[in-house]
This record gives C-alpha cells, structure tokens and sequence, in this order.
C-alpha cells in the first residue's frame, strides 16, 4: 500500500473498525492512535497517561492483541480491528467479568488506570487462563496505578481467572457485604 | 508530546524501502517502541518515516543448519510463542520475556532492537552470547554481517545509512550448552541497569569448556568480555570459581552513569549479574 510521499505531510485515509463499526478518517501521519480513538471517534475510555510508553492507560486491543495506543501510529493501524474498554461491558450495561471483578475486589479508586488493567489483563488470561500470582504481576508490568498500590488489582486479575474457568460465580454472592 | 510532523510511507516491498531510504531525512519504522518514544520527545525528528510493517513475509522463524533464521519484523511476542526458539535457543525466548512489557513485545522486533542497539537494551547481549550474523539489504545487495563487531558505539552499530536488515541469524544452543539472561531493570521502563547473558558449554568432566557473554546496560554498547570468557575456560563451574573470573567484566569499558545508577554501582551490577548469569547457564548445562 505505498503513499505519494512528498516533503509536506500529506493527509493519509485510514479505514479501522472499532468496537465492530467501520471508521474511515484522514490524518496526519503523526497522529498516535490513542489521540485518534479519542478525539476522532470519541472513545475516551482509552487514557493518555504518560508521554514515555511506561503506564499502559492507553493499552487497547489491535487485532487481538493489547498495545500501547500511544506508541502506535494511526497509520499504522489502516485495515484494523480494534476493541477499547468500550466494548467489555454488554451493550445491556451488564460488566465483563474482569470488570465485575475489579468491582468486587476494589480494583480501582480514581480509575484512570483501569481500562488499561482490563485490557492486560484480558490479554493476560487469554495467554494464560490460569495464572498465578506472580504471573498476574507481571502481566501488568505494562501498567501503572498511582492510587491502589496494585494489591486489589492482583485480587481483581486473580477472581476473573477463577470467574473465567467457572470456578467462581460471575456475581460473588458475598460481594455486597464484604465491601 | 506527539512528533513533529513528517511524511510517511508504507512500501510493499523491500526494494520500494530502500528507493524511499535514499532521502537522507528518512528513518525505518520497524515496531516503532524505540523510535516513537523518541519522536514523542522530539529528540528524534525523522523527515520520513519508511514503515516495514506492510511488506509481506518478514515475519518468521525458521531452523536453518545449526541456526534460527528470523525475519525482521518478527516480535518478541513471536518470538516467546515459536516452538523453533524454544527448543532450539530457549535463552532468546527467555530473553524476549524480559523486554519492556507485554505490550511492548507485541509490537517491538529483535531486527529493531539491533539495529537501534539501545545501550540499555536487553537482545543486543543475547545475539552476542549466542552468536550469529545480522543480514542486510542496501542497493548494492544483501550482506552477512558478523554480529561480533556489529555494535560501533551507543547507538550505533556498522549498519551503513541506507541498509535494511532483513534477517536476524543466530546459533541455536548445542547440545551440551546452558544458557541464561539475568537483569537487573528499572522497574517502570524495564530497561537493564545492567543485563548478563551467559552461554556455557561444558567439557567432558564437567569443567567449563567454553562460555560466551554479552553485557548490556553497563557501557554504551553491549560488549564481550572477553578476558572474563578466558579466565572461565577450563575452570570448574563452581560458584567461588567463577566469582572470581568474572571480577574484570567492567574493566577497560566507559561504565555509564545516569540518575538510574553511578558507575561504580553498575560495575558491581555487572560483576554479580555475570557471576549469576554464568553460574545458572552451567548448572542449565549439566541437565
């Protein structure tokens, strides 16, 4: 798919289906994917969080696979399927079980973080359905929280694993009261 | 940030990257984790971003007379998931394991890491230790390059300005080898403060009959140590041993210092990280 180049940054279309709709849209090379899910679709689930690659808020599925939004070019992605935190949750409201999970477990305060731990973790359970703790723990080297200091997050990956193999109720039936 | 602006292309072919490459403001754009992050600094400001990722069949890992043939874009994540690694060169799936994070190995290539030769980076240690020729492609041809001599400098490494690497060669783990890739990171970027692998191959009585080391994160280049490989020749693999044959590795090298580490600390980073290093690819070598 070779580009006219030329030394003025042309406008290069680019065609993704997000969350299963069909986008089509110009851009500049040098607009990051994470800035396009934003401000050109208007899926700001997907957080910038850093400007150095490190904290993973902006983590979202390219084909299947979690990556860093920030880090990837928009162009880089024509002809992509794409899922953001937007389409975890049914379109009924009712939660994925990785974000039940974190709802039970008390996986997040300011959540900033949170869509990005999702997706990891999403990812980190399809490599591996059944990690342990230091898996888990791992498995999120890509993502950062300031608030919780990550203890409830490794609660909230461990019970989705155990919600994800049937060994635990989607809704825990204790859940209400232990919070 | 985000980049300054530039044109991009994405050719389909190998040759159409190389025509693209003759504008001398032109970067590759390989899995972009060492590139972008630059770009988003604005300490890199490429005119032309020549992007690999539409060119078909670079992608691969194949066993080819005692070595692992990989393409070049193929991924860390590619990499820890090829059975060809694991059985044949179980130290670079351990070592691609090691890289960034899970996301960063999605999207970052050994080709890449090579090329960009980040001091700090943990492949350019492993194709040391193991070995191996680094293939490029430039208009006059395709060339073999040894990859003992491959790294010039930080950052630099004897690829000329418009070569293309299209293949990573490295020697898979003979029998009667261990090997090990042991670091020392920061723990937000994962990058090594200092990163040892190790390749032991042991001789008949259990002695240490050949070890090869590549260190990274401890000068501005991965490096040899090559008087600590003779100083382990023939020795015993024991711990008390090896401690004390490891004691030069940072000896005549510009051991770094930044706000991660001094250099007296890094130097002590790679004395014990090699002995570790060492040590666990000798026991991985007896079974």
């Amino acid at each position: 798919m070779a580009q006219t180049v030329t030394r003025e940054p042309a406008l290069h279309s680019v065609s993704v289906t997000v969350n299963g709709t069909r986008y089509n849209r110009e851009v500049e090379a040098r607009q990051l994917l994470v800035y396009f899910v934003r401000e050109q679709l208007g899926l700001t689930g997907t957080h910038v969080g850093c400007d150095t690659s490190q904290c993973g808020a902006c983590t979202i599925l390219v084909d299947g696979v979690a990556v860093k939004s920030c880090t990837i070019l928009a162009v880089q992605a024509d002809g992509a399927d794409i899922k953001t935190i937007e389409a975890y949750a049914e379109p009924n409201g009712k939660l994925h079980p990785i974000q039940q999970a974190f709802w039970e477990e008390h996986g997040l305060q300011c959540g900033f973080c949170t869509p990005g731990m999702v997706i990891a973790i999403d990812q980190l359970l399809r490599d591996n359905a059944n990690p342990s703790e230091a898996e888990v723990r791992r498995g999120l080297d890509g993502n950062l929280c300031r608030c919780t200091g990550y203890q409830n997050i490794v609660k909230s990956a461990l019970s989705a694993g155990r919600k994800l193999r049937g060994e635990e109720p989607f809704e825990k039936p204790d859940a209400a009261a232990a919070h | 940030m985000f980049p300054a602006k530039f044109a991009y292309a994405a050719p389909s072919s190998l040759q159409e990257a190389l025509d693209l490459l003759e504008d001398p403001d032109a970067k590759i754009l390989a899995g972009g984790h060492s590139l972008l992050p630059l770009m988003k600094l604005r300490l890199a400001q490429p005119k032309l971003l020549v992007d690999l990722g539409r060119i078909p069949g670079l992608s691969y890992v194949r066993s080819e007379n005692g070595s692992l043939a990989i393409g070049a874009m193929t991924t860390y994540r590619e990499i820890q998931l090829s059975d060809e690694v694991h059985q044949r060169a179980p130290v670079l799936a351990e070592a691609a394991h090691e890289v960034g994070d899970p996301q960063v190995r999605a999207k970052g290539t050994l080709a890449g890491a090579l090329a960009h030769a980040d001091p700090a980076g943990d492949l350019p240690a492993v194709a040391l230790a193991l070995g191996g020729t680094v293939r490029a492609v430039g208009k006059g041809g395709e060339r073999d390059i040894d990859l003992d001599g491959f790294f010039v400098d930080m950052l630099t490494t004897s690829l000329q300005e418009r070569e293309i690497i299209r293949e990573v060669r490295l020697k898979a783990q003979a029998a009667g080898t261990g090997a090990a890739y042991l670091k020392f990171d920061q723990p937000a970027s994962h990058y090594a403060l200092t990163g040892v692998c190790a390749v032991v191959t042991l001789a008949a009585g259990g002695t240490i009959g050949a070890a090869r080391i590549g260190v990274t994160g401890v000068g501005p280049k991965a490096y040899r140590p090559t008087a600590v490989e003779q100083a382990l020749q023939g020795k015993p693999a024991d711990e008390e041993t090896i401690r004390t044959a490891v004691q030069s590795v940072a000896e005549g090298i510009d051991v770094q210092g930044d706000i991660h580490a001094g250099p007296e600390y890094r130097a002590h980073l790679a004395r014990v990280f090699t002995r570790r290093a060492v040590l666990l690819a000798a026991q991985r070598a007896k079974g």
